[in-house]
C-alpha cells in the first residue's frame, strides 16, 4: 500500500517541511506517491524521488494555484482512493493542517496532527505528538485502517535516498461548491526566510528600543540564513508585522537554532520556542528567566553584542 | 445574525504540566483554567459584531461540568445563551461532532472558535465542523468583517496574509488581532448567573483514536554563559559543541 504524501510549494520550490513529510512516509517503509496541487517547478517535483517518493502526482489544474482548503481536501481525498492509499501525510501549515482535517471526515480516518516522530508499528499504529505548546508529549494509538497524518517541523530527518522520478500528470474534476470561499489577494514577503521553516531564527524583544534597530538584527540573521522573529509586545506595538510574532498565541517555531536577544523570556513566548534544538539568550538582565531555557547565554547590552557576534560569524564562515 | 462561539476550557498559559495514574491523567492540582486565548479572540470579535449590527450570541463548551464556569465567564463577557455538551473532550472529531449537532439544531449563520485550543494545539476542529455540516472553513483569520451575507476575512499564511470572501453561513478559526480581548464587566458578572446555560447529552462520534500515554519532555541541562566580551566563544561552541552552524 502506497503511502500518500501531500507536498507544498513555496516560490515555486518544495518546503522544506513537505520533504520531510516525504522523508518521513519513506521511513515508515512506504513505498511513498508524492502529489502537488497548482503551480509547481517541474525540477522541483522530480527532485521528489531523491528524497524518498517513488511516484509523484501533479495536479497542474490552474484553479489549484491558490490553496483553498475545500478544494485542496476533495482533491486529496480522491487521490487516496485512486492510489488505494491508506495513509496520507501532511506537514502542518496554514494550508495543510485544516487540509488535513477535511480528508480526515471525507475518508473516515484517524485524524493526528503535531506529530514528532515515526509511529510505533509493534503494537497497533502509535505516534507521538506535541501538546501544550510543546510542554509535553502525547502518545496516541491510531485505530481507523485509514490515517491522515500532519507532522510537526523536525518529525523526519531529510535525506537523499534515490534518484529523480518521472512526473505522472493527475487529472482532477474540480466541484464548484468547493471554491464557495474566494481568496482574493495576498501579501508575501518574498525573498525571505519563513519564519516556520527556518533552520536558524534570530528574536528580538522590546530590549531592541525599537523597530529602527532591527537593522541589527536582520544582519545576523542575513549572515545565519536565518528568519526573523520577535516577541508579543514587539508586534502588539506594531513594531514587527504580526506573522513574526514568535510565542503561544503567535507562531510556534522549530529551529536547529533560536537566539533571542533583548527578550525577557515570558512562560507565553517560550511556549512558542521550547522545540527549538538549540537556544542563545543574549539580554543586559542577568535575571531573566529566559537564561534558565537557554543553553548558551551572554549577560550584555544588545547594541553591544550584535554587531562582534555578526562580525564573529562573518569571520568563522 | 445567529453566532455561535465555542469555547475550550484548559489550563492557563502560565501552567506548570504534571500528569497522574501513571502518565494517564492531566493532572489539575493548582492548575487554573480560562478560556482557551484564541477562542477569546473569537468570542471578542462575536460580541463586537453583537454591538455594531445586532447579532445572538451562543457559547458553546463540551466537558464535565467543572467547565461551567468557563462557560459562565463568557456569558459575562457579552454572550447570551450557553450550552454544554455533558461529556469527556476526548479527541477533535468527538468534539467537533458535537459543535456540528448543535449547529445544526441552532441554524447558526457564523460559528468562530480559536485557530486552536492550547491544550492538544491540533487545529483541526473548525476543519471537521466545516466539513461535517458541508461549510466553508478559514482558519486562522486574524481580520472578520460582515457585510450583508458576505464575509471578507484576513488569513495568516507563513511569511504574510492572504484576503478572502465567502458568503454565510461559514466556519471560522480565529487568532489575534481579530479583536481586543473584553474583560467582563461588574453588570455583565451579574447578569451572566441568570442567562441560560442549556445541558444537552452527547450524539455518538468516534474519531478512532486513543491516548495511550502522556511524557513530559527531558530536563534542560544548565544554560553555559560566556562573557560579553568573547563573542567568539559562542561561535565556537555552536559549531563546535552544538555543531549547528
Amino acid at each position: 500500500m502506497p503511502i500518500l504524501v501531500f507536498v507544498e510549494s513555496a516560490e515555486g520550490s518544495i518546503k522544506k517541511t513537505s520533504l520531510e513529510a516525504v522523508a518521513y512516509a519513506h521511513a515508515m517503509g512506504g513505498p511513498v506517491t508524492a502529489i502537488a496541487l497548482g503551480d509547481v517547478d517541474k525540477a522541483a517535483l522530480e527532485a521528489l524521488g531523491t528524497y524518498g517518493a517513488s511516484k509523484v502526482l501533479h495536479a497542474a489544474d490552474p484553479k489549484l494555484n491558490k490553496g483553498v482548503v475545500q478544494v485542496f481536501a476533495s482533491v486529496l481525498a480522491k487521490a487516496m482512493q485512486d492510489e488505494q492509499a491508506d495513509i496520507l501525510v501532511i506537514a502542518n501549515s496554514s494550508l495543510g493542517t485544516p487540509v488535513a482535517a477535511r480528508v480526515a471526515v471525507k475518508v473516515g480516518a484517524s485524524l493526528i496532527s503535531n506529530v514528532t516522530a515515526l509511529p510505533d508499528s509493534s503494537a497497533g499504529f502509535i505516534v507521538k505528538r506535541s501538546i501544550y505548546s510543546g510542554k509535553a508529549f502525547a502518545y496516541v494509538a491510531l485505530k481507523n485502517q485509514k490515517k491522515v497524518l500532519a507532522l510537526k517541523k523536525n518529525a523526519a530527518a531529510i535525506k537523499e535516498v534515490g534518484s529523480t522520478v518521472q512526473v505522472t500528470p493527475y487529472p482532477v474534476s474540480l466541484s464548484d461548491a468547493d471554491f464557495a470561499v474566494t481568496i482574493t489577494s495576498s501579501e508575501k514577503a518574498t525573498g525571505e526566510v519563513l519564519l516556520p521553516e527556518a533552520n536558524i531564527v534570530v528574536s528580538g524583544g522590546r530590549g531592541m528600543k525599537g523597530p529602527e534597530h532591527w537593522a541589527m538584527l536582520e544582519e545576523l540573521a542575513k549572515t545565519l540564513h536565518a528568519a526573523t522573529g520577535c516577541s508579543k509586545p514587539v508586534s502588539d506595538m506594531g513594531w514587527r508585522p504580526h506573522h513574526e510574532h514568535v510565542g503561544q498565541t503567535g507562531v510556534k517555531v522549530a529551529p536547529q537554532l533560536y537566539i533571542a536577544v533583548g527578550i525577557s523570556g515570558a512562560i507565553q513566548h517560550l511556549a512558542g520556542v521550547n522545540s527549538s534544538k538549540y537556544i542563545v539568550v543574549i539580554n543586559k538582565d542577568a535575571d531573566a528567566p529566559f537564561f534558565k531555557a537557554a543553553d548558551y547565554g551572554i549577560v550584555g547590552d544588545a547594541f553591544d553584542v550584535l554587531p562582534k557576534l555578526t562580525e564573529a560569524l562573518k569571520n568563522a564562515k | 445574525m445567529k453566532i455561535l462561539v465555542c469555547i475550550s476550557h484548559v489550563p492557563d498559559t502560565t501552567s506548570r504540566i504534571n500528569f497522574t495514574d501513571n502518565n494517564t491523567k492531566f493532572d489539575t492540582t493548582g492548575v487554573q483554567f480560562i478560556i482557551g486565548p484564541y477562542d477569546d479572540y473569537a468570542l471578542a470579535r462575536a460580541i463586537e459584531l453583537k454591538e455594531g449590527s445586532g447579532a445572538t450570541v451562543h457559547v458553546i463548551n463540551v466537558g464535565l461540568v467543572d467547565t461551567e464556569p468557563t462557560l459562565r465567564k463568557a456569558l459575562a463577557i457579552g454572550a447570551d445563551e450557553a450550552i454544554r455538551v455533558n461529556a469527556e473532550p476526548t479527541d477533535s472529531f468527538f468534539v467537533a461532532s458535537q459543535i456540528a449537532a448543535q449547529s445544526k439544531a441552532g441554524n447558526y449563520d457564523l460559528i468562530l472558535m480559536g485557530r486552536e485550543s492550547i491544550d492538544y494545539n491540533s487545529g483541526v476542529v473548525h476543519g471537521i465542523v466545516g466539513e461535517l455540516l458541508g461549510l466553508p472553513s478559514v482558519s486562522p483569520v486574524m481580520k472578520l468583517d460582515i457585510e450583508g451575507n458576505k464575509a471578507k476575512l484576513a488569513r495568516e499564511i507563513e511569511g504574510g496574509k492572504e484576503y478572502l470572501e465567502v458568503n454565510l453561513p461559514f466556519v471560522a478559526g480565529c487568532q489575534e488581532p481579530i479583536a481586543e480581548w473584553k474583560i467582563p464587566n461588574m453588570r455583565g458578572i451579574m447578569s451572566a448567573r441568570t442567562k441560560p446555560l442549556k445541558v444537552v447529552e452527547p450524539v455518538a462520534a468516534d474519531g478512532g483514536i486513543k491516548l495511550s500515554k502522556f511524557e513530559l519532555p527531558p530536563p534542560k541541562g544548565a544554560v553555559k554563559m560566556i562573557p560579553a566580551d568573547n563573542v567568539g566563544e559562542l561561535v565556537n561552541l555552536l559549531k563546535n559543541e552544538a555543531k549547528v552552524l
